[in-house]
């Protein structure tokens, strides 16, 4: 543990990854507050992904600092994979097994104890709905509730952060709202939220939104700081002007 | 069979009726019937699962229906299939260019396929394949996603196709990517094309001229996106606050509250009072809050988008079925 524990859940200075002749992740620098919904945004191929995998003890920076819930990303990865959560839109759930089997298999993998697991899984079966096809393979649920009960198993070892990967990607409109609403009742149980997207509604749900531009933070706020900064009305028309400029001066919003 | 004259001028490019498809107990199209006109670009909007994979796959030949009937071009897809292949383009949902040749040689080997030459049909192609001819040498694979998309749009259009069929062109796509490939259909537009593409992202619906709204294999409404919009039969308000989570448990035991849910950086809260004046069912909603403690709750009357009626009629079928 360091003293950059207690302040934040995730800090990063001047982090930075390097393939080759390429650099991904360029001197990085940020602050995730304790409990904070924030979202981190970004077109494809801006860095995110590696960023997340250096924040998730995946992948080694080449510089730079970084702690997560505490835990050095050099040293202490170990210990981070421990008190974090994560989930991503491809993979999550195993579809051969039943509801049940798949909390349990994490539970385990976890190390939670019998009683844990028992409590655990009655408590996510009730508040999802999902007691009556606990039974059933996970790959017969339609996507929504897999996507609900993904989330839910990347809580149930109740992580201090939990970061979700395009976790709404191709769920229905109302589906995506009770998604975010477990979102917001788990920030409110005090876990830290570390969402991407691409639906530019839904950044305008986060605490604060940081912006990835070829590898930099180009920008990071609240999505009210953001749009009065840009002098625009949606996050969408703020993520258009930093994205790509000319395009945002030459076409106005989008719809 | 007679087939119709291929070059059926008369009647939409398009008509579904009453098309059906299941997979075992799944019903993926339900009871389907649409037109689209010529020259429209025309918008299949909804999540995973509503289907339009499926209807996709028939239009373009690819699937047989268990029931109904759709023609394109004037051609029945099953009777058709093979004049049909001729006149339509389709790029499916997933990548399915060959991600082992270069950019070029994609293009020249569906050139070939279709028995042209990327030279031939260059002035086709060239608004799309000026932005990758940069990059002929790439491999498929080493392009970025928007760069793939661009692509395959090429490799859909080389054989000059009478219609284009287009399945999630912008999935996974960055808002920026997404918003560029819109501009680029709406002038590929111009030139007369006919253009059907399918979505799961709601804001793209109103770069549509007309579009279906669809859900578990049935289509909830069909229309311009302005009327589909304007069809909301509540009278939907907008509230701010500092708390919103709070706000919206709170709303949720309000007693006019047909529904409400977030919507970007306000929640919606739809009034069930048939009729109500909208000032009205905001001063009232606000004097709710203001008991409740919400000192800072903001709440107007507002506009509903197509996403809010998507919300409404999938929550009337849901209960419903």
């Amino acid at each position: 543990m360091t003293s950059h524990a207690a302040d934040s859940a995730i800090r990063t200075n001047g982090l930075t990854r390097v393939f080759g002749t390429f650099t991904a992740v360029d001197h990085v620098t940020f602050d995730v507050r304790p409990g904070e919904v924030f979202g981190f945004l970004g077109a494809n191929g801006a860095g995110k992904t590696t960023a997340i995998r250096m924040l998730t003890g995946l992948l080694t920076p080449s510089s730079g600092e970084a702690w997560v819930a505490g835990h050095d990303v050099y040293r202490e990865s170990e210990a981070i994979k421990r008190d974090i959560g994560y989930m991503s839109q491809r993979f999550s759930l195993y579809d051969d097994l039943t509801v049940r089997e798949n909390i349990r298999l994490y539970g385990g993998i976890y190390d939670l104890s019998r009683d844990q697991i028992r409590d655990r899984t009655e408590r996510i079966l009730t508040r999802l709905g999902l007691s009556h096809t606990a039974h059933d393979a996970v790959g017969a649920l339609p996507l929504g509730w897999k996507q609900k009960l993904a989330f839910s198993v990347a809580l149930l070892h109740e992580p201090r952060i939990v970061f979700l990967d395009e976790p709404t990607s191709g769920v229905d409109p109302i589906t995506r709202r009770q998604f975010w609403e477990l979102i917001y009742e788990a920030a409110h149980a005090g876990t830290t939220v570390l969402v991407t997207t691409h639906y530019m509604d839904e950044a305008e749900y986060c605490d604060r939104v940081s912006i990835m531009v070829s590898g930099r933070i180009e920008a990071l706020g609240s999505p009210a700081e953001l749009k009065k900064n840009a002098g625009a009305s949606s996050m969408d028309e703020v993520f258009v002007q930093l994205v790509r400029p000319e395009l945002a001066a030459a076409k106005g919003p989008a719809t | 069979m007679t087939a119709p004259s291929h070059a059926a001028g008369a009647g939409p490019p398009v008509v579904i009726d009453d098309l059906v498809k299941r997979y075992g107990e799944v019903t993926a199209v339900d009871h389907v019937s649409a037109e689209v006109r010529q020259g429209e670009l025309f918008g299949f909007i909804g999540p995973d699962g509503a289907g339009k994979t499926t209807l996709f796959r028939i239009l373009t030949t690819l699937l047989l229906p268990d029931a109904g009937s759709a023609r394109v071009l004037g051609l029945d897809v099953v009777q058709g299939i093979w004049s049909l292949r001729r006149d339509i383009g389709y790029m499916p949902g997933r990548f399915s260019l060959y991600p082992d040749l270069s950019v070029r040689e994609n293009l020249d080997f569906f050139a070939s396929v279709f028995g042209t030459t990327v030279a031939r049909e260059y002035d086709q192609i060239a608004p799309i394949y000026s932005q990758l001819e940069p990059f002929n040498d790439r491999r498929a694979s080493a392009l970025s996603g928007g760069m793939k998309q661009k692509l395959a749009l090429c490799c859909a259009l080389v054989h000059r196709p009478r219609i284009l069929f287009l399945d999630e062109p912008t999935t996974g796509v960055d808002a920026v990517s997404r918003r560029e490939f819109w501009e680029l259909l709406a002038r590929m537009r111009t030139s007369g094309l006919t253009i059907v593409v399918s979505t799961p992202y709601m804001d793209e619906a109103n770069r549509c001229d007309r579009v279906a709204l669809m859900q578990n294999g049935r289509i909830l409404a069909t229309d311009a996106p302005a009327a589909v919009a304007a069809s909301f039969d509540k009278t939907l308000l907008a509230v701010r606050s500092s708390d919103r989570y709070r706000t919206l448990v709170a709303l949720r035991g309000y007693p006019h509250a047909h529904r409400v849910y977030p919507f970007g950086e306000a929640l919606h809260l739809a009034d069930d009072r048939a009729g109500i004046d909208a000032a009205r069912a905001a001063s009232d909603a606000a004097g709710f809050l203001r008991e409740k403690g919400f000192a800072d709750a903001r709440v107007e009357p507002t506009s509903p988008t197509i996403e809010d009626v998507f919300i409404s009629r999938m929550s009337a079928t849901e209960a419903a079925a």
